[in-house]
């Protein structure tokens, strides 16, 4: 007979164990669903985990990389800290989509004006969009008792609804002969957040980096660190110990709103060049797995954005080699998330097995 | 602008159609709910009763064949989180989400060769008197029948909460879940029928849309009407008859914006396609005030080792 047993005290080694064996297992059911589809397993994991970073053309694939996972990371970071504290923002995407619109459109008001001084304000006008686009479900939960995931996440509709409406309207390129979307601002140098383009690099991958030690500080050399933890882990104790919770949840979705939006300039002023309708691609909600899968640890949240944006490089060259759908790396990234949280349970529990009693 | 093209009784008739798949993952979500559980993968299940209900459909040429397909399939999907949450103890809110991400995706692939077809039609009622009085015909006698169904769920949850034992159990099992241990109750047991029972009824609202409703199929058609039921139990205050009222306002709300973008209204279509959810916020901060209502164990795992 198998019974869960509750450990004494959570392992410290499991939960940095489990996200590996968790990638594993995902591999193995993967590959099987690889296989119902009529692709070979094998061929098609080594094309989206392998060929990427080591095969014949990696050194195209290669840069991409930390294109892609620059914003998983600069997203998932923010979420973390929310996360940790029982604080639930998955409107990430709708935050992302508004830091792009208040900075692109910032860009944009000083065409054709070149000065080293416009891409910084971008910067801090996405910063500011996607701040206060955050605040929405915070405010709302601290005045109202709001629930902030339903909130923030009918905030996403609403935000892309706004993005097609700046692409079709206000934002919209005036030379564009009447196409959707605004003007290309990657290509100029004062609003580009690339720093080079060839070699795979812009300022959304800094930032990401400076996010990532800024957090660290934050979370494990920093009081406000130590609160977040506590109020996530006994919400009563970190009460009786003085924790504002309201100061707490406007930080929190304050901060990732901000990280969020920040991503989404990135994004916009270099890799999609231009707001227009779909240049989103659910970052904001892949973030939430690579938050998961990173264990809301800093160091891990990189090492699982690099890990998902191989899954997205690679699924799309998977797509054109193997013509594997663009929707199964979708369901390959839920399913890697479902195969984390049951593992999770190892944490806090054993598996204890009893000899059969005889009735 | 023309606001006169807006008929009043095609409107309230559309709106009982647009209502129908809220009210459906509504009433499921808000037996969950009264089990304790939170399951935030609706729209998941949603999505994939809606491709399951509309492939199967296709396939056998038999609407109601796809729509039982289509429960099927949310229930098997909720099982997935029944496990997560019930067995593996894991957090109920992550487990929802991965529901979620985890069901579009699905749907997405399973849809590919979907796109574009049209599925067999549903036959509407039509009862030779009843449906030709002039206002109420429309408004009461010609829906398809899965329409009646969806408010027939409503009432049998209603009598099944507030008169029967096993609903008695069910509440008790979400107002306390160690008390309904203690009492002898198969708590988690009880919470696994309540998660298939919403995941049946999520996967039935989502073919109604790709069935009935648009009816074709198209990558994440379901464009958060999974998440508006959430808000829609909130709204409900986790009352059945609430929900019915809660699905034909939001119903209303979109079918009129609907209207108002065909009548040529000024204000942008952006911006009129934006409402429902702005009014599902607005409903959410009205209706926060008062959390009395909610289930005691709401979100809460239970082992029987605490």
């Amino acid at each position: 007979m198998i019974r869960l047993e509750k450990r004494p005290m959570p392992s410290r080694t499991l939960p940095m164990i489990t996200p590996v064996i968790a990638v594993i297992i995902t591999m193995i059911a993967g590959g099987a669903l690889f296989a119902v589809l009529g692709k070979d397993p094998i061929e098609a994991i080594r094309t989206i985990f392998w060929d990427p970073v080591f095969g014949e053309f990696a050194f195209y694939y290669r840069p991409q990389l930390l294109v892609k996972a620059a914003p998983l990371i600069l997203i998932a970071i923010g979420l973390s800290l929310g996360f940790r504290a029982g604080i639930w923002n998955i409107g990430a995407e709708g935050q992302y989509i508004m830091g792009a619109i208040t900075g692109a459109a910032v860009g944009l008001a000083f065409y054709p004006t070149e000065s080293i001084f416009i891409f910084p304000l971008m910067v801090v006008a996405a910063a500011i969009g996607g701040w206060a686009w955050g605040m929405i479900p915070a405010f709302l939960k601290v005045r109202f008792g709001t629930n902030e995931i339903l909130v923030s996440l009918m905030l996403v509709y609403v935000a892309q609804n706004l993005l097609s409406s700046m692409a079709l309207g206000l934002l919209k390129n005036p030379e564009g002969m009447g196409f959707p979307g605004s003007r290309n601002i990657a290509t100029n140098a004062s609003t580009s957040s690339w720093i080079n383009e060839a070699a795979g690099l812009h300022w959304g991958i800094v930032f990401a980096f400076i996010a990532v030690i800024f957090a660290y500080i934050l979370l494990y050399r920093h009081i406000l660190g130590f609160n977040i933890q506590l109020s996530g882990e006994a919400p009563r104790a970190a009460r009786f110990a003085g924790v504002n919770p309201t100061r707490l949840i406007l930080f929190c979705l304050g901060v990732s709103g901000a990280l969020a939006g920040m991503a989404g300039l990135f994004e916009v002023a270099g890799p999609a060049g231009q707001i227009k309708i779909g240049f989103n691609v659910g970052y904001g909600f892949t973030a939430i797995i690579v938050a998961f899968l990173g264990r809301l640890h800093p160091v891990g949240i990189v090492l699982a954005a690099m890990l998902m944006a191989l899954t997205y490089i690679g699924g799309e060259l998977a797509q054109g080699t193997l013509g594997l759908p663009s929707a199964a790396i979708q369901v390959f990234q839920g399913m890697l998330l479902f195969f984390l949280l049951a593992l999770d349970l190892l944490t806090n529990y054993r598996i204890a097995i009893l000899p059969r009693r005889a009735f | 602008m023309d606001l006169s093209a807006i008929n009043p009784v095609l409107l309230i008739a559309s709106l009982m159609v647009a209502a129908t798949p809220l009210l459906l993952a509504g009433i499921g979500e808000l037996v969950v709910e009264k089990s304790g559980v939170l399951n935030l993968g609706v729209e998941g299940m949603m999505i994939v009763g809606a491709i399951c209900g509309f492939a199967i459909s296709v396939e056998s040429g038999s609407p109601f064949v796809g729509l039982i397909a289509a429960m099927v399939g949310g229930a098997v999907l909720s099982l997935l989180f029944a496990f997560l949450t019930q067995y593996a103890l894991a957090n109920q809110v992550a487990s929802g989400l991965a529901l979620t991400l985890f069901g579009l995706g699905l749907s997405a692939l399973m849809g590919q060769s979907y796109v574009g077809i049209k599925p067999p039609a549903m036959a509407k009622l039509d009862i030779p008197v009843l449906s030709d009085i002039p206002v109420l015909g429309p408004i009461l006698f010609s829906h398809d029948p899965v329409l009646y169904v969806g408010i027939a769920i409503v009432a049998a949850t209603w009598a099944f909460l507030k008169f029967s034992r096993a609903g008695l159990i069910l509440r008790a099992v979400g107002e306390s879940h160690d008390a309904a241990h203690a009492l002898g109750y198969n708590v988690i047991l009880v919470r696994c029928l309540a998660i298939m029972f919403g995941g049946a009824c999520a996967g039935l609202g989502g073919a109604y849309i790709s069935l009935i409703r648009v009816p074709q199929w198209t990558e994440g058609m379901t464009a958060g009407i999974g998440w508006i039921a959430l808000a829609l139990v909130v709204f409900a205050s986790w009352k059945p008859w609430r929900v019915l009222l809660g699905a034909y306002l939001f119903g209303g709300i979109s079918v009129l914006q609907l209207n108002l973008q065909a009548a040529g209204v000024a204000i942008p279509v952006e911006y009129l396609a934006m409402s429902p959810y702005l009014i599902t916020i607005l409903v959410l901060v009205i209706m926060s005030a008062d959390k009395s209502s909610a289930p005691a164990s709401l979100g809460r795992s239970f082992h029987a080792s605490q």
